[in-house]
């Protein structure tokens, strides 16, 4: 079957949704990257006298209270929403990963530690861990970004460390150890790389939470800072003129929206495919 | 005698699976049958069938028809089935340790029946559970109807099952490997259990097992079904006398003693085939030491044997 | 059982002094003194010390701890550095509209969800499942304040059927409720659905029909029984969930509250209110992690024999 030889993410397009997904993801990524390009008017010229336009042939989405074109700042808000979510979710992976892999694989009073603090945490709204978060290092993308990444940190390291520990019982690591390979060795080529696929895939569909977490953040002003647009920042604008030109508020929404259905149908696809549903278990 | 369950040439598919191909049974009041194969046999499938329980777990009735007491079946309405199990098809299952539902009291969980089904009162009901439990030799009755299913054991547990059988006051029992689960000693008891029942109150048994040596114990005939496949139905003497299928002989040949893997059989190597795997032809030959060309070629037809019935190209001559 | 309550109650006592200790110690690592916003600009730095001795900020922090948590556990909460009022007052302010509004929100998510994760569940596979489970997909990928701003707009404003904001009668309580409820009713169902596939599995299921119980019957009174369990336990676990909802929300609909209260409070840097606020969520997250324990036991005779 050449169909197999395919990798996962390729084999979940040929699901109906799961192609519909994709491509929309496809798309808002491609845009984002391309945004100056693709956008006929500068993120942050201001035009007062065509301020609070409805959408139409000049400006498809309309435009916000200084005349920007909102399309123009929704591509780019997808830049900078997009990004911010995605470092922040690769950061807390990557600690979580490691954090989780160490407790299952060390176990003792390490473990204990790790697993009391992070059931801690687990038990908090992640929303009320960002907000307190960003109060300490300030409002900003890099702010946003440890934020999200420390409020996420619980779910991965939780997840890492109950697939090693499964891991580890099973036979093939045993193999391993009966032929003299080294604890590190184990752990990296072996145990690492089988946990991988659940992991990555809760990271993706931990994204698109990530991207309504940013929102939120930049909904309380928190987040990237003006001009830069961000679908975040350009809600809390527009919560205030939410009655005078709900355009401003509704696009942004929507695009969250969307794109946040399209991650988790593209990540059902995923999960399909890859056959890892009994593992995700998906900690709702 | 007039049948009380009769299948007769029932086919059986789940999906694309053809499971059960046209077997036909019958059962007389006051008579046991035993119905033995291994594991992926189709035994369950048609104790699921004598019941009307196939749509449960997505399989239906392709041909034949299933009659209890004259009655077709399939003619009934879902509330005429409903009417019948409970109230005149008494269950036992496989295994008690997950057959009762575990956050109910075991009282209540046998009322029901009788209430349901008798229309007694709540305290009406509860004194017949009593009753039946006394019956079945239950000690401390009264306290084991209040007691939590987790905090019985396992052969008290098949004991409650067999009384929520019996509470509706059922003239067929089917019983499909009552006793798999359980201890080697409490195997014995269950059985002796389920002989008493039929000896004392004329009640039909369906007996769904994999060992020949509880045929032997209290079975009148047998029907011995092989990958989806009637191969021989006799009554239980000639059949241990002079089986007429090999797979028949090879059953009697390995009666499974202490220790025994459950579904395995010593004398012949491999297993059952897969319901989408069936070979052509007789789908024992590629396990059978007698297996011919005709036999890979041809699907052996039910044939008259002696007081019962067999399907082999190769009848043992001397019981013909 | 009445044992196992007291060391349930009793194994929250260490959590709580490590979750009031991290609350602490968060507080003092936010940049921004409080006292700036109380001084006059040109203040002498003898008024910013008397300032600082007043609020006990110039005390080592090991000793700040202490006294705090001293009086956080006779009931005084400090006094707010902006408001100038008993923290406890404005707390007993905003506590009894959150809990209200959480409450509400609550039981919404938890009524529609069990009952569209029923439906779902009964329909598996077929379009009613599909339909729902497409409607809670969409419904817990909305950010929170979006949603009820548009809920705000469409029947606030266009159709005029509730007030705007505010929390003056229990008309304003509607859209709040709704916009937290549904993304807790996305979780209920999805939940409740696949707890009742589970437990339609199971073989105590095939001897309920054996006893000919009907479907529905063995459905509702056996199935969702079982189903209502894991239902339960996640639920209040996810209490804090819920509150997290609200405070967006309050903030969003203008309600008092101790969403409200919080946000004020951390662009103020008024550190006493903050405090407070995270320990009553914090003790609040407490909470429903232990009425998830004991409503488990109380559901599942299993879990009680387990725990003696």
């Amino acid at each position: 079957m050449s169909g197999r030889a395919l990798p996962a993410p390729l084999r979940a397009f040929r699901r109906p949704l799961g192609a519909v997904a994709g491509g929309w993801l496809a798309a808002v990524i491609l845009a984002a990257l391309f945004a100056p390009l693709l956008t006929p008017y500068d993120y942050d010229i201001q035009a007062l006298k065509e301020a609070y336009q409805p959408a139409s042939a000049r400006h498809w989405l309309g435009t916000d209270e200084f005349g920007r074109d909102l399309l123009t700042r929704l591509i780019y808000g997808a830049r900078t929403s997009l990004s911010v979510s995605g470092i922040a979710i690769a950061l807390s992976v990557a600690c979580g990963m490691t954090l989780g892999a160490a407790a299952a694989w060390f176990g003792g009073w390490f473990d204990r530690a790790v697993t009391v603090v992070v059931d801690l945490t687990w038990s908090f709204p992640e929303i009320l861990i960002a907000l307190i978060l960003v109060a300490i290092i300030g409002p900003g993308t890099t702010g946003t970004m440890v934020a999200i990444s420390v409020a996420y940190l619980a779910q991965f390291t939780r997840l890492t460390r109950a697939q090693i520990l499964t891991l580890k019982s099973e036979t093939f690591i045993e193999a391993a150890r009966s032929l003299g390979a080294g604890n590190a060795h184990i752990l990296f080529r072996h145990l690492l790389p089988n946990a991988l696929a659940p992991v990555l895939v809760s990271a993706m569909l931990a994204t698109g939470d990530a991207i309504i977490l940013e929102a939120t953040l930049g909904f309380f002003g928190l987040g990237a800072q003006p001009p830069v647009p961000s679908w975040g920042g350009m809600m809390s604008a527009g919560s205030a003129l939410v009655f005078k030109a709900p355009w401003i508020i509704i696009f942004p929404g929507l695009a969250v929206a969307v794109t946040v259905v399209a991650i988790n149908l593209f990540g059902d696809a995923l999960i399909a495919e890859l056959d890892i549903r009994a593992r995700m278990r998906r900690q709702v | 005698m007039s049948a009380l369950l009769e299948l007769s040439e029932v086919s059986v598919s789940i999906g694309r699976a053809a499971l059960l191909e046209r077997i036909s049974l019958r059962l007389e009041p006051g008579h046991i049958l035993g119905l033995v194969g291994e594991s992926g046999s189709g035994k369950s499938l048609t104790a699921m069938a004598a019941m009307g329980l196939l749509p449960l777990i997505g399989g239906r009735v392709t041909g034949g028809t299933v009659r209890f007491d004259g009655q077709d079946i399939a003619a009934m309405t879902d509330g005429q089935r409903r009417a019948l199990r409970g109230r005149r098809i008494g269950f036992v299952t496989q295994n008690p340790m997950t057959a009762l539902d575990p956050v109910q009291r075991i009282g209540a969980q046998i009322d029901v029946v009788s209430r349901l089904h008798l229309g007694l009162s709540r305290q009406a009901a509860r004194a017949r559970t009593l009753d039946l439990l006394t019956q079945l030799r239950i000690p401390e009755a009264a306290a084991v109807a209040e007691a939590w299913p987790h905090q019985l054991s396992g052969g008290m547990k098949q004991r409650i099952v067999i009384a929520m059988a019996l509470a509706g006051d059922p003239d067929l029992i089917v019983a499909d490997e009552p006793t798999t689960a359980l201890d080697v000693t409490v195997q014995a008891q269950i059985i002796q259990i389920l002989g008493a029942l039929v000896r004392e109150r004329g009640l039909a048994l369906l007996l769904i097992t994999h060992d020949m040596g509880v045929v032997a114990q209290i079975c009148d005939r047998v029907a011995v079904l092989y990958a989806g496949r009637l191969a021989e139905e006799n009554a239980v003497d000639p059949i241990f006398a002079a089986p007429a299928h090999p797979y028949t002989r090879a059953l009697i040949g390995c009666i499974p003693q202490e220790g025994m893997a459950r579904g395995s059989l010593h004398g012949i190597p491999g297993a059952v085939p897969g319901a989408l795997q069936f070979p052509p032809g007789c789908r024992f030959h590629p396990r059978c030491p007698q297996a011919s060309a005709l036999c890979r070629a041809t699907v052996p037809p039910l044939t008259p044997h002696g007081a019962g019935i067999a399907a082999c190209h190769h009848l043992s001559v001397e019981a013909r | 059982m009445f044992s196992y309550l007291i060391r349930r109650v009793l194994m929250l006592v260490p959590v709580f002094f490590a979750v009031s200790l991290v609350i602490f110690l968060i507080l003092h690592f936010i940049p921004g003194d409080p006292i700036d916003n109380l001084l006059k600009v040109g203040s002498s730095p003898q008024a910013r010390t008397e300032m600082e001795a007043r609020y006990g900020l110039d005390q080592p922090l090991p000793v700040q701890y202490g006294l705090w948590l001293g009086r956080v556990l006779t009931g005084d909460l400090g006094t707010a550095i902006v408001a100038r009022r008993p923290v406890a007052d404005l707390i007993a302010q905003a506590l009894p509209h959150s809990l209200r509004l959480g409450g509400l929100a609550l039981l919404f998510s938890s009524v529609v969800g069990v009952g569209l994760g029923v439906v779902a569940a009964l329909n598996r596979d077929r379009w009613p499942d599909r339909a729902i489970m497409g409607g809670v997909l969409l419904g817990s990928t909305m950010p929170g304040f979006w949603l009820g701003l548009i809920l705000m707009l469409v029947f606030s404003v266009w159709l005029g059927w509730f007030p705007v904001s505010g929390a003056r009668s229990w008309q304003a309580l509607v859209l709040p409720v709704l916009t937290i409820g549904l993304g807790g009713t996305a979780l209920v169902a999805r939940i409740t659905r696949v707890a009742m596939i589970e437990a339609a599995g199971r073989d105590f299921v095939l001897l309920l029909h054996a006893k000919g119980l009907s479907p529905l019957r063995i459905q509702l009174r056996h199935v969702l029984r079982h189903a209502l369990i894991p239902v339960v336990t996640i639920l209040a676990l996810r209490i804090g969930w819920i509150l997290g909802g609200a405070v967006t929300v309050e903030v969003v609909f203008a309600r008092p509250g101790l969403g409200t209260l919080l946000i004020k409070s951390l662009s103020q840097h008024d550190y006493p209110v903050v405090q407070a606020c995270l320990l009553m969520l914090a003790m609040a997250v407490m909470l429903g992690t232990l009425l998830g324990d004991i409503l488990q036991a109380a559901m599942d005779p299993r879990v009680r024999a387990a725990l003696g």
